[in-house]
């Protein structure tokens, strides 16, 4: 799973049956700090994450086994919202 | 699948209930270097290498259970021969 930061939405009207009533946000992949890196994805949102909140993105068929996700055209979800990162 | 070190935890209250439970590790990519975060499936801690295992196949250690994961820790490297 990657780090990243919600940086935006995605609006669609026509899609997928099965995505319909899903949020789909921007997110940046960032490092430990909190600093960005690059490239970004758009993840389907299970857990109501908001603007600028630092979340875990898993990707690949494995989002699809996020609750809510099963059967969906998705290969990228948001599984959570990150309180804190520590290193050691 | 790869091997990396344990750098630090990562804590998310609002999660995925499928996550539920987890323990979540920063771990650092040995060769590039690059973080990810992986669920621990055997125990692991700070500063340990660990085996990684990744893609659609990182959730079959907590089968039948579907977590969503695409980074799971599988084993604790005791050591590593390298006959180069």
């Amino acid at each position: 799973m990657q780090l990243a930061r919600v940086i935006g939405t995605v609006v669609a009207t026509r899609k997928d049956p099965r995505l319909e009533g899903k949020k789909l946000l921007v997110c940046r992949p960032v490092n430990p700090q909190g600093e960005d890196l690059e490239g970004y994805v758009v993840a389907v949102d299970t857990v109501s994450a908001g603007f600028r909140e630092k979340v875990l993105v898993v990707q690949g068929s494995s989002a699809r086994m996020a609750s809510g996700c099963q059967d969906t055209p998705v290969d990228a979800a948001i599984v959570g919202i990150v309180d804190d990162v520590s290193t050691d | 699948m790869y091997l990396g070190k344990v750098i630090g935890r990562v804590v998310s209250s609002a999660k995925n209930e499928a996550l539920e439970g987890r323990k979540l590790l920063l771990v650092r990519r040995t060769g590039d270097g690059r973080t990810v975060v992986a669920v621990d499936a055997v125990g692991a801690g700070a500063g340990e290498t660990v085996y990684v295992c990744r893609g659609r196949e990182a959730s079959f250690p907590f089968s039948p259970a579907p977590v969503p994961t695409d980074a799971t820790i599988v084993a604790i490297v005791d050591n590593i021969n390298d006959y180069r």
